[in-house]
């Protein structure tokens, strides 16, 4: 019994790893991040588009609109397509298709970010340029690309809330005389809703936190897009691309970049998990 | 004019049925393009050969050595702690608030996007911890970047695993750790190693995180502490820089099928697991 005990300390003492890493990642990169921004003046800092490391300007407001305009965009496709899947597959494919098409799913998210980026570059952004104008490099490509990148992290958790409704819900709809797509609209995707919101928002997460397939369709201009054919350059990509060659002040504005990014994310996922405590039970997170 | 709701369900569904089957061309697509234009350059030199002149000739021998390195390195650590976690969570505990924490803390080290990570693996295990931009640096930070789903997957099986096993197994005597041992991880294996082999996998496609903290040398790695450049990354800086077309795509075919491999083993893991514990 006392050995038990024993065990049963040093499990917690390992089970506490994930929240210590959580703790050390955020207390590192805010120790070298946050004093460049108290020392650039948040204003100046957050809003300011001015970005030139060699002169010492530091302004991140346009990185910060390139990751928001990108990753509304790949809100949009990734929600109206990840609802049709997970609607499909729960409500109208027969069962032998629905279990071969899952793996499909698990699949497309296995490939790897960089793979989905090059398919970008030399697919859809020639398509973009000729089709629609400007470079296209823009956030419309780097929307679709990210569209369907986030397509089955929602997807999945969709697929658990749509399936955690209770059954007598459905067949009292249909009783009632609605049919199956009345069914869906009014009962299913009501009772669902919380863990619905959930999974769009920890798709947004996982859009905004995303880099590699970003750098090479988004076309990393320093301005505010004013157009869905404009480039942008996101928060991520302005830390992968210039993390190799920064020093001093510059580096620790990267960090900063990633102080704001890391924030934004944890803002997301606390308001994802509290939209999904509301209904309780615990929702898986990414 | 009013539409029936006979005909408006025939259009929705059919719009669904649609989505989804954009979808999945697009996953077709993908994985055709990038092995069409690919395999036809996947040769045994290419495989077993180091590169020359920046990768714009030779093979990819170095990379795959330091892909298999960096990402077994990741999971041998990410896998003891993580089901561990999991045993804790599900066999030493009760529901609390300290079960709340950790579950908390994994699950916002899962939303922790992977240049985060990069950056953090940069400034601790490379700089602070003296590593440099290593083999060690970078598989260090890809565990701490797996262990979420490690723990989830985990805790997941182990949750599967019928009670009355358990039940049995004091009944004869056994200690709690010889039920976990001995009863619970054997039958939960095959879904602890689901999620192993996604991490691997994960690991392997891994770019962001591994640029910052590995490095990008070409050379075969000699030691835990040397940089190598992963498959990933190779391939990425042969893209973008545009180095060589046909050596970017043939690397990209080697990783496609990496995956491709990992993802049918952890589907058949599944299904084995499935039919042992009978949910």
């Amino acid at each position: 019994m006392k050995r038990d005990k024993l065990i049963g300390a040093v499990l917690l003492v390992v089970a506490l790893s994930a929240i210590s890493g959580l703790a050390l990642i955020a207390a590192f990169i805010f120790r070298e991040g946050v004093p460049i921004i108290l020392r650039v003046g948040a204003g100046q800092f957050f809003f300011s588009t001015d970005w030139e490391p060699s002169l010492g300007h530091f302004g991140i407001l346009s990185m910060i609109g390139g990751s928001l305009a990108v990753t509304a965009g790949a809100a949009v496709i990734g929600v109206v397509f990840s609802l049709g899947l997970a609607i499909v597959l729960t409500q109208f494919a027969p069962p032998g298709l629905a279990a071969a098409l899952k793996p499909a799913i698990e699949l497309l998210a296995g490939i790897p970010s960089v793979v989905y980026g090059f398919v970008g570059v030399v697919t859809l952004v020639p398509l973009i340029r000729h089709l629609l104008g400007g470079p296209g490099l823009s956030v419309l490509a780097a929307s679709i690309v990210l569209g369907i990148m986030i397509l089955p992290t929602i997807t999945s958790i969709a697929i658990d809330a749509l399936q955690a409704v209770p059954r007598s819900y459905v067949e009292g709809s249909i009783a009632l005389g609605a049919t199956r797509w009345q069914t869906v609209t009014m009962v299913l995707l009501r009772a669902a809703r919380s863990g619905l919101v959930a999974a769009v928002i920890l798709g947004m997460g996982r859009a905004i936190g995303e880099t590699m397939a970003v750098i090479m369709v988004a076309g990393n201009a320093l301005a505010l897009p004013h157009s869905p054919l404009d480039p942008v350059r996101t928060l991520t990509s302005n830390i992968a691309l210039e993390m190799g060659y920064a020093s001093g002040d510059h580096r620790q504005a990267l960090f900063a970049t990633g102080v704001t990014l890391f924030v934004i994310i944890t803002l997301l996922n606390t308001a994802a998990l509290a939209v999904s405590r509301r209904r309780g039970g615990r929702r898986r997170v990414g | 004019m009013r539409v029936s709701p006979a005909n408006t369900q025939v259009v929705a569904v059919g719009l669904m049925w649609a989505l989804a089957a954009i979808t999945f061309a697009v996953l077709v697509f993908i994985l055709a393009f990038i092995l069409a234009h690919g395999l036809p350059h996947v040769t045994w030199t290419f495989l077993t050969q180091s590169p020359t002149s920046m990768g714009r000739e030779g093979g990819i021998f170095p990379m795959i050595v330091g892909t298999i390195l960096v990402a077994a390195l990741a999971v041998l650590v990410a896998a003891p702690i993580g089901v561990a976690t999991a045993v804790y969570l599900t066999e030493y505990t009760r529901e609390g608030r300290l079960t709340t924490v950790i579950r908390f803390g994994a699950d916002c080290l899962a939303g922790v996007p992977s240049i985060i990570f990069g950056l953090f693996g940069f400034v601790f295990f490379a700089i602070t911890l003296g590593m440099g931009l290593s083999v060690l640096s970078g598989s260090l930070t890809l565990a701490l970047m797996v262990l979420p789903t490690i723990i989830r997957t985990s805790e997941e099986a182990i949750r599967a695993v019928p009670y009355a096993y358990r039940e049995v197994s004091f009944g004869l005597g056994s200690t709690r750790w010889q039920t976990v041992i001995h009863v619970v991880l054997r039958s939960a294996l095959p879904g602890i190693s689901t999620g192993i082999v996604l991490s691997l996998g994960r690991s392997i496609s891994e770019t962001a995180a591994v640029m910052l903290t590995a490095g990008s040398a070409l050379r075969l790695p000699r030691s835990l502490f040397d940089s190598s450049r992963t498959l990933a990354l190779h391939f990425y800086i042969l893209a973008r820089e545009g180095i060589s077309m046909p050596n970017a795509y043939a690397t990209a075919s080697v990783l496609i099928i990496a995956i491709l491999a990992l993802n049918l083993l952890s589907y058949w893991l599944m299904r084995r697991f499935v039919a042992k514990v009978g949910r």
